[in-house]
């Protein structure tokens, strides 16, 4: 059903934000323990990057439909 | 724009050049190319497309010219390019008239009849100038051809050269007449003549024979007579002797006449084969000459013996009467001196030799006396004798001459006779022979020319023979085909009376036999729109199972029944086989399943209604959202007659569908709802299809309803 695609849609961002930011949280973590004397920058960078990557996958995902992808061919316009 | 065409060409071509690495060359060139043109581009542009346009016009005004099928062509197909063409060459030469031969036929055949005709009448001429060869077919040939007064002179015709010439199968018959006539003659002559030679000669050898026979006894006769005469026997041998002598001369006389007998009889049968050949001769039949040559030759010859057997008795006869007139001479004498003996002897018997011993000498005296004067007498006699001698000679003499001149004449008349004969008959053989030449001669002669008369006479019956053959068979064929096309004609007559009426009769046939066919079908169309019309009652029934939220059972069932049931109704056919794929497999929701379900496609739509193609960040679904909090409208809205521009608003658009739906028109709902653009579109677009289908399946549905009962109200009208 169309309809119940949207709210696919934004479950997948959800979960995938969640992921993101997880991951960026916990990568910055590490960053800052290990390489950046637990400086809370990393942290930071880590979840806006997460953040800043889910908000483009789901971006990308709201838009899949209304992209136009590169092999197919437009055809000309002046041929009408 | 010319310019900008240009350097954008410029630079696509640098561009994909130094792209490929290619050397200087091509740049330079394409450099030169285009570095000198801007000027006079579109002047030499110009010029070059003048001069094309006149070259082309020109060629084809010249190929035309030489070419009339190409100009016809080009005429067709280029409107107005005829009059270019008539301005530039003149008018077109008319197309060559292909004239047919007309009537042509009719002449010949009449100019063969001519022909025919000329041939025919020079025929008959050379007929009716040829008398002498039979020609019975030229008169009846031009006869079946010509008109009843032609036949009529020709039948003349044909009876004129009757009297100079006779058909030829009259004169074969008179031909083979004559010479079965001649033969038969020829056949009684020759038998004739052989009958006749055979008894002339018979006749002649037998008077040949008495002749010879009669020579034979005068011969014996005066032999004997002659032996009589000078022989001196004893006296009863003398009476034997005379009476030897009596028989002889009895039988000389009876072959002496016995030969004259024959002799006239022969003479008379010579006369008759004589007049044989005559009448031989007379009937003039060649074949018959040498045997009457042969015949007269041997007349002649048989004359001609019996002349000479005859002249030799005679001879004979003569002879004989010498010696008969010398012994009555020596009978008279001894006669008369025994009548003086005995006158001056009486007593003295008469074998006075015997009596040599018993005579007295007186009587011896008187005898001597007696002797002594008839010695003087006898002397006397001598010289009166001797005297007389000279003119008794001479007498004998001239009657001897006389005699021997009468003998003469008629021995010269009868040779001259037989000469005379002989040389006839000879004339006549050697006519004979020479006539056989000529005949031989004339014959071969006439051969020839009967061959070449026949040779002729093939030839003009060949040719005679062609003609009337191909005559009769014109007039055969001419004759078959009219009683051909009677009967064709009558037969056709029978045919189309018998046709009618076998059609009348089958048109009532057929009538009622429609009549009861068109009730059978009545009666299978009622039943089978009964049938029809439960088959859709029971698809209506399938329609009806819809539970909420739920398809409908698959229709395929009943549309399975329905084309059962309608095999042969392409109408419902087709309507069956109309409804959409998906309805027939899952089934289609019922209207209150999908007015349940517009209002979830509500909601959303209104979230979404910012969204489109341009406008797809999460902004603006975040702005969407907000637009769909804040904003209100009607919930159900009554839609215009006509959209205009305003109604295309998404929150517009989605009350007016509510409204409809709400008052059960899902039709115009999902029209509506098809005038959503972007995202919200998208959205509903699940809906709108089974909106869609759900539309189209009841519509299909309703038709065939409408369509059963239509039929079936038909069929109930039927009568």
């Amino acid at each position: 059903m169309s309809e119940k695609e949207l709210g696919k849609k934004l479950d997948r961002c959800l979960a995938d934000s969640a992921v993101k930011l997880g991951a960026g949280l916990g990568l910055g973590i590490v960053f800052s323990v290990v390489f950046f004397k637990r400086h809370t920058w990393p942290v930071a960078f880590g979840l806006g990057m997460g953040l800043g990557m889910a908000y483009t996958n789901c971006q990308n995902d709201l838009r899949a439909p209304y992209l136009i992808q590169r092999n197919i061919k437009v055809s000309n316009a002046t041929k009408y | 724009m010319l310019r900008v065409c240009l350097k954008g060409a410029n630079s696509a071509a640098r561009k994909c050049l130094c792209g490929n690495g290619v050397p200087l060359h091509p740049l330079q060139q394409c450099r030169s190319y285009t570095s000198g043109g801007s000027g006079s581009s579109a002047g030499k542009i110009v010029a070059a497309s003048v001069l094309t346009v006149g070259g082309g016009v020109g060629g084809t005004i010249l190929y035309a010219n030489w070419d009339p099928k190409f100009r016809a062509n080009v005429e067709k197909s280029i409107p107005y390019s005829d009059q270019v063409f008539g301005l530039a060459l003149g008018p077109a030469a008319p197309p060559p008239v292909i004239n047919k031969p007309r009537k042509v036929e009719p002449v010949q055949i009449s100019s063969m009849s001519e022909m025919w005709k000329d041939s025919k009448q020079p025929k008959a001429k050379e007929v009716e100038k040829k008398a002498e060869q039979p020609d019975a077919e030229g008169p009846p040939a031009p006869a079946p051809q010509e008109t009843l007064e032609a036949a009529a002179k020709c039948t003349e015709c044909e009876h004129e050269p009757a009297v100079k010439e006779r058909p030829e199968g009259e004169v074969a018959a008179r031909l083979a007449e004559q010479d079965k006539a001649e033969q038969d003659l020829l056949t009684s002559l020759s038998s004739n003549l052989e009958d006749a030679l055979g008894s002339t000669a018979k006749v002649t050898l037998q008077a040949i024979g008495a002749q010879e026979a009669a020579l034979q006894a005068i011969a014996q006769h005066t032999r004997q007579l002659r032996e009589a005469m000078e022989a001196e026997a004893p006296p009863d041998k003398k009476s034997t002797q005379w009476r030897v002598l009596e028989d002889a001369l009895s039988e000389r006389s009876r072959s002496v006449d016995e030969a004259g007998a024959a002799v006239l009889k022969a003479k008379a049968e010579l006369d008759k084969l004589r007049g044989v050949i005559d009448g031989a001769k007379h009937l003039k039949i060649a074949a018959a000459r040498p045997s009457i040559l042969a015949a007269e030759e041997n007349l002649h010859s048989m004359v001609v013996d019996l002349d000479s057997v005859v002249t030799r008795v005679q001879t004979a006869q003569s002879e004989a009467k010498i010696v008969s007139q010398y012994s009555e001479l020596v009978n008279e004498a001894k006669a008369q001196f025994q009548k003086e003996l005995n006158s001056i002897t009486p007593e003295i018997q008469a074998n006075w030799k015997g009596l040599t011993g018993k005579l007295t000498q007186d009587d011896l005296n008187s005898l001597i006396a007696h002797a002594h004067r008839r010695i003087d007498q006898m002397n006397r006699e001598l010289a009166e004798q001797r005297v007389r001698e000279q003119i008794h000679i001479d007498s004998a003499l001239e009657q001897q001459k006389l005699e021997d001149k009468k003998a003469l004449e008629v021995a010269v008349s009868t040779a001259l006779e037989h000469n005379r004969e002989q040389m006839r008959l000879e004339q006549e053989k050697k006519v004979e022979e020479t006539r056989e030449v000529m005949e031989a001669e004339m014959r071969t002669q006439l051969r020839r020319q009967a061959a070449a008369h026949t040779d002729h006479l093939r030839d003009v019956l060949k040719v005679q023979e062609q003609e009337l053959r191909s005559e009769a068979e014109e007039i055969l064929n001419s004759s078959l085909m009219e009683k051909e096309t009677e009967y064709r004609r009558l037969t056709q007559d029978q045919l189309d009376s018998f046709t009618l009426d076998m059609n009348a009769a089958y048109a009532r046939l057929k009538g009622m036999e429609e009549a009861i066919d068109s009730h059978v079908i009545a009666e299978e169309e009622a039943r089978k729109a009964h049938q029809l019309w439960l088959s859709v009652e029971a698809l209506n029934y399938t329609l009806k199972t819809a539970a909420l939220n739920d398809p409908t059972e698959p229709l395929e069932g009943a549309v399975q029944a329905i084309k059962e049931s309608c095999a042969e109704d392409e109408f419902a056919q087709a309507l069956a086989t109309a409804l959409p794929s998906e309805s027939l497999s899952r089934g289609v929701y019922s209207e209150a399943s999908l007015r349940a379900r517009f209002y979830a496609i509500r909601q959303l739509a209104r979230r979404v209604a910012l969204i489109d193609e341009t406008r797809n960040s999460l902004y603006q679904y975040f702005l969407s959202y907000l637009q769909a909090m804040l904003l209100f409208e009607k919930a159900q809205e009554a839609p215009p007659a006509k959209l205009s521009a305003e109604d295309l608003d998404t929150f517009k658009l989605l009350s007016y569908a509510a409204y409809s739906l709400e008052h059960g028109d899902l039709e115009l709902a999902a029209k509506l709802v098809n005038q959503l653009k972007g995202e919200s579109r998208r959205v509903a677009q699940d809906w709108l299809k089974e909106a869609r289908l759900t539309l189209e399946t009841k519509q299909v549905v309703s038709l065939l309803s409408a369509y059963a009962n239509a039929v079936g109200l038909g069929t109930t009208m039927a009568p």
